[in-house]
């Protein structure tokens, strides 16, 4: 299971630098998309890879790592796709006002010379 | 009164008395003047208050803890130097305070002037008073800044702004050195604070570093103290009001070099490396700065450079390594203050009522202002040191110093004709000043008819010659016993014998006065007729500028430096730095990996289940295609990712994190839908089947982000299943699940961190929520649409085309009212009421099952957007009255206010309380103050989510003036809705 985790880790790293380096700042968008998939799913799996892991405790109960997944790279995901969520937001907001201003969409607000 | 109370008013009144200054209206002149008065009486009473310790030879101290752990602690103290110093700041002070009154015109925001001059007054005490090496550089710097605010004050003035720059360029340049000379000091010894490190001299001039410490303090000192090489801010400076030159060159700025080289003269003195650095500096400043002066042809510009010559005098004194030389110093301080500070209100007095300070203008005043020429030649005396006056004595000291000093090197002999040079040229420069002015005849065409001053506005200046006379003629009954507790803390030890005495008999350094005297008159009246050609530049070093070196220096740094180091290493454009980053984030990671031996690890990887894989295979599909598509494929793009992002859920379910599964859905429908928004504004392009053909640069480019990115996945890949194939390091994960419940109150371990554990970060995570919300939607109300994105898109042109009856409303959108869309619209609105009760749901569990106030807010804000999507926007804003500001605010006020309500009980910021309840249908609710927390977090994040998709979504709806472009002359699209603005 390790192996499809991360090899779908890197396609979608690939895919989101990729698309990161494109002229056109819609691409840059869904770039930043896809590697902040990637980070999320990396990050969380830093916790390793439990299948069946209870994720809630039971009232009164000391969990364990033995039994439970871990909750902490999963509350730092649950962050980061908050913040994602924002920057993604404001960088489309940012993104429109430059092509309103510049009337391109290059991300360096004017075309290239040719 | 107790020690630590005069300490802390005499630091703490007038910056409180600043504020209030600040505060003041503009033009309340006198209100202003009688506050700054008041603080500086009531700090010189302040003073004198601590004059009975300081006499029994005690010292004044009070410490209070500020960063103990770093040595660094609020601590003050008055010795009997630090009293004198305290002393001439407020006491000239208070005089500068009632000078200015009159001075300043009515015009002038006076209240600033005040407040600038109030808080200077503070950093300055602060500056004398620091028990703390650090508290002092801190002070220091304080000076620097308030000196630059207060030289800038007529800032309307480019000369007046120059002279500010350059001043705090060189005095915080050397206030930086101090700062750094002094922790290399505080290192040596141990110990940042003042009476250790005084008491620790042979251990610092025994260490290693002692050269480094010594040459960054005296960087500091020098520069503030304006000596060679450094001296050329001062004159610049002058275009700075009167009464703040007669402040900051007196008794004050300037001084506070001397004064730190004199506090750490038993520390730091005592060595060849000192007594060449500071005897040096100050002998060349001496005579440079005297023999400039003598040329100058602004009253203010001579007493400037002749402050910078009588500084360069002190520093020399205190250069020699002798005791007896301190004592001179010290005395010559206190001289210089008193008769330059009134020779600068006498220069001003001039110019106030004249209109000009130009020497070669100037003359005869003498007849229409008798009394201040009067003032004015008994304090030039003293500054050229003619007997009976205080100048006198400590310039005889000077020279009975400069005949004994002793040193390693033979160069000394020179010491004695130097000191009467310099001498003589300060008699050459004093003539200059009075006879210029006062005598000569009667004066022509000046810009004002001249005559005396007002009473008040002369009496500073009638009390510091007064002082200037009593000090010549009685000093040990005036100002020995002050000087005496001076030099006894300075020393740490009984001074040696000195006399103060006007008459010590015919000896060798009288006749070096009487030789300079006379020399300096003789000096004057030969250069009488190079005088008279009204040249502004001193014969023979006149292409001798520092401050010509200065503006090319800071030319080139600001300038030249910066253009060259932008053009080599900058770019304005996004691709290459984004490669750049990839590219050094990649070798970073790998160089790392490679450094440290790389590998799988050593837990069996678990076995491959079909369905996931074919999820991922799917999922990765998806996310290539949408890589390809993104270009010219927008929607088809969107679509893929959303798809990816299922894929993503998918797998958080099947890896046991149900709470991330539930945010990530959420978050992907409102990102979809905003992006879906934005699609709507930008510009159309067409992949032409004959892009095939593509150049060669392009295609080249293309292979090389092919190669970083599938390099950057790979690493990743690797490093990733590295990672997994390990056993994971049990840091804090343990912690949490024991105490999630135990103390905690939550089962769910997730949100229990989020809003209990760490929830100072969920903190700041909404905070920036907000902040990211705000800005989209201020930015989105200046929002202008490209030309080419205003007009109607075709598929809604073409809707309305399409559908038969069918009207285009006021906001543009399609409906006919009766039929459009009638099932999904009648959905929407039955499930309306069922997600809300769904987020209330998943808001109250969320603290022991799956859920929490992300989430649920989410879910409202789908809900609500459901509602745009399909009812449109006048539908729903009838129906629906939406104030998401009021949302973002409320959230914030709740999370912040739960947060703070633990401080009232006595707890630290954050502590959650819990208990559970009983409610009524609803059953045990765990009441925990994170709850009310998770409420706050609910509605900023509705807030902020419908704040961002709504401002987006009337973007479509309002009328829109295409931003006018020049460059192409197209016809203005005709705006198809009539223009409403939110």
């Amino acid at each position: 299971m390790e192996l499809v985790v991360s090899l779908a880790i890197g396609v979608l790293t690939g895919s989101g630098v990729w698309l990161l380096l494109r002229s056109r700042t819609f691409q840059v968008i869904i770039g930043l998309s896809l590697l902040s998939y990637a980070v999320n799913l990396f990050i969380f799996s830093t916790g390793g890879l439990r299948t069946g892991a209870a994720a809630i405790l039971e009232k009164g109960q000391e969990g364990s790592l033995a039994q439970f997944a871990d909750p902490l790279p999963q509350a730092l995901v649950l962050t980061a796709i908050v913040i994602g969520f924002a920057t993604t937001a404001l960088l489309l907001v940012v993104l429109l006002a430059a092509r309103g201003l510049t009337g391109t969409d290059h991300v360096d607000g004017r075309e290239r010379d040719r | 009164m107790p020690d630590s109370l005069i300490l802390l008013a005499l630091i703490g009144l007038p910056f409180a008395a600043s504020v209030a200054a600040g505060l003041l209206p503009t033009h309340a002149r006198n209100a202003a003047a009688a506050l700054a008065g008041g603080v500086a009486v009531a700090c010189l009473i302040l003073v004198w208050a601590a004059y009975p310790t300081i006499s029994a030879g005690g010292v004044l101290r009070t410490e209070i803890a500020w960063l103990p752990a770093l040595g660094l602690n609020l601590s003050l103290r008055i010795d009997g130097f630090a009293w004198l110093f305290a002393g001439l700041v407020t006491g000239i002070g208070a005089l500068v305070v009632l000078y200015a009154r009159y001075y300043m015109a009515e015009e002038d925001p006076v209240p600033r002037f005040f407040a600038f001059l109030l808080a200077f007054m503070g950093a300055m005490l602060g500056v004398v008073t620091s028990g703390n090496l650090i508290l002092l550089a801190f002070f220091w710097e304080l000076t620097s800044l308030f000196s630059f605010l207060l030289i800038g004050y007529w800032h309307h003035a480019a000369t007046a702004r120059d002279g500010a720059r350059m001043a705090l360029t060189i005095t915080a340049t050397g206030g930086l050195a101090l700062f750094a000379g002094v922790l290399v000091l505080g290192h040596i010894v141990g110990s940042y604070d003042l009476d250790v490190v005084l008491a620790a001299g042979d251990q610092v001039r025994a260490h290693p570093l002692y050269l480094v410490a010594l040459l960054l303090i005296l960087l500091g000192a020098l520069t503030k103290s304006a000596q060679f090489p450094f001296h050329f801010w001062l004159p610049h400076a002058m275009a700075a009001p009167t009464p703040v030159s007669a402040y900051l060159h007196s008794a004050t700025l300037v001084k506070a070099g001397v004064f730190l080289m004199a506090r750490l003269w038993p520390v730091l003195g005592g060595t060849d490396a000192w007594f060449l650095i500071v005897g040096s500096a100050g002998l060349l400043t001496m005579l440079l700065g005297a023999y400039i002066a003598i040329f100058q042809t602004d009253l203010k510009g001579l007493l400037a450079y002749s402050t910078i010559s009588h500084l360069g005098l002190i520093t020399l004194l205190l250069g020699l390594n002798s005791e007896l030389a301190l004592v001179a110093a010290i005395f010559h301080i206190m001289n210089h203050a008193a008769f330059k500070a009134s020779l600068f209100m006498a220069a001003g007095i001039i110019d106030h009522e004249t209109g000009t300070r130009d020497i070669r203008r100037l003359s005869g005043l003498n007849r229409s202002m008798p009394f201040t020429a009067r003032l004015a030649l008994v304090a030039a005396a003293a500054m050229a040191g003619v007997p009976l006056l205080n100048g006198f004595i400590s310039k005889e000291m000077f020279f009975a110093e400069a005949l004994t000093a002793e040193s390693p090197l033979g160069l000394l002999n020179i010491l004695p004709f130097a000191a009467m040079l310099g001498s003589a040229f300060s008699v050459a420069y004093s003539l200059r000043f009075i006879h210029g002015a006062f005598f000569g005849p009667e004066p022509r065409d000046l810009p004002r008819q001249p005559h005396e001053p007002a009473n008040w506005m002369r009496l500073p200046v009638e009390l510091l010659v007064l002082t200037c006379i009593m000090v010549g003629v009685l000093p040990a009954a005036t100002v020995g016993p002050f000087l005496a507790h001076g030099v006894q803390s300075v020393l740490g030890h009984d001074a040696p014998y000195y006399s103060l005495a006007v008459w010590h008999g015919f000896n060798l350094p009288l006749l070096m006065s009487v030789i300079a005297l006379g020399g300096g008159v003789l000096l004057y009246l030969l250069l009488q007729r190079h005088l008279r050609r009204g040249l502004d530049r001193p014969p023979l070093i006149g292409r001798l500028e520092g401050q010509r070196i200065f503006e090319r220096t800071m030319v080139f740094l600001s300038w030249r430096l910066a253009r060259r180091a932008e053009a080599l290493a900058g770019t304005r454009r996004l691709q290459p730095m984004l490669r750049l980053i990839v590219g050094a984030a990649f070798l970073a990671g790998g160089t790392a990996a490679w450094l440290r031996g790389f590998g799988p690890g050593n837990l069996p990887a678990s076995p491959v289940d079909p369905v996931l894989a074919l999820v991922w295979i799917g999922g990765g599909a998806c996310a290539i295609g949408a890589a390809i598509m993104a270009k010219y494929h927008r929607l088809a793009a969107l679509i893929l990712i959303g798809a990816t992002g299922l894929a993503l859920v998918v797998t958080f379910v099947w890896f046991s994190a149900p709470d991330l599964a539930l945010t990530q859905l959420t978050v992907e429908v409102v990102t979809t839908v905003l992006l879906l928004l934005g699609l709507r504004w930008l510009p159309k392009r067409a992949d032409t089947p004959d892009g095939v053909g593509l150049e060669v640069l392009s295609r080249t480019r293309r292979l090389r982000d092919l190669g970083l990115a599938v390099a950057a996945g790979s690493g990743l890949a690797a490093l990733s299943y590295a990672v997994m194939t390990r056993v994971p390091p049990e840091l804090l994960a343990q912690d949490f699940l024991q105490r999630g419940y135990t103390e905690g109150g939550g089962t769910n371990v997730v949100n229990v961190i989020l809003v209990d554990f760490r929830a100072f970060d969920t903190l700041g995570e909404i905070f920036v929520v907000a902040a990211v919300a705000l800005t989209a939607y201020a930015l989105l109300r200046r929002f202008r649409p490209a030309p080419d994105s205003v007009e109607v898109p075709e598929q809604q042109a073409h809707a309305d085309g399409a559908t038969a009856g069918a009207v285009v409303t006021g906001r543009g959108e399609v409906r006919d009212g009766a039929d459009w869309l009638l099932v999904p619209f009648t959905l929407t609105r039955l499930i309306f009421p069922v997600m809300l009760v769904t987020a209330v749901f998943l808001l109250l569990r969320g603290h022991d099952m799956p859920g929490g106030g992300f989430s649920a807010g989410m879910v409202v804000a789908i809900a609500i957007i459901l509602q745009y999507m399909i009812g449109g926007t006048d539908w729903t804003e009838e129906r629906l009255r939406l104030r998401p500001q009021l949302w973002v605010g409320m959230g914030l006020l709740i999370a912040a206010c739960t947060a703070l309500a633990a401080l009232f009980f006595g707890r630290p910021f954050l502590t959650t309380y819990f208990a559970y309840a009983e409610l009524p249908l609803i059953g045990r609710v765990p009441t925990a103050s994170a709850l009310i927390f998770d409420i706050g977090i609910f509605m900023l994040v509705v807030g902020a989510t419908l704040l961002m998709l709504v401002a987006l979504a009337h973007q479509s709806v309002r009328g829109h003036r295409a931003v006018p472009r020049p460059v192409e002359p197209t016809e203005a699209p005709v705006p198809l809705v009539t223009a409403r603005t939110r």
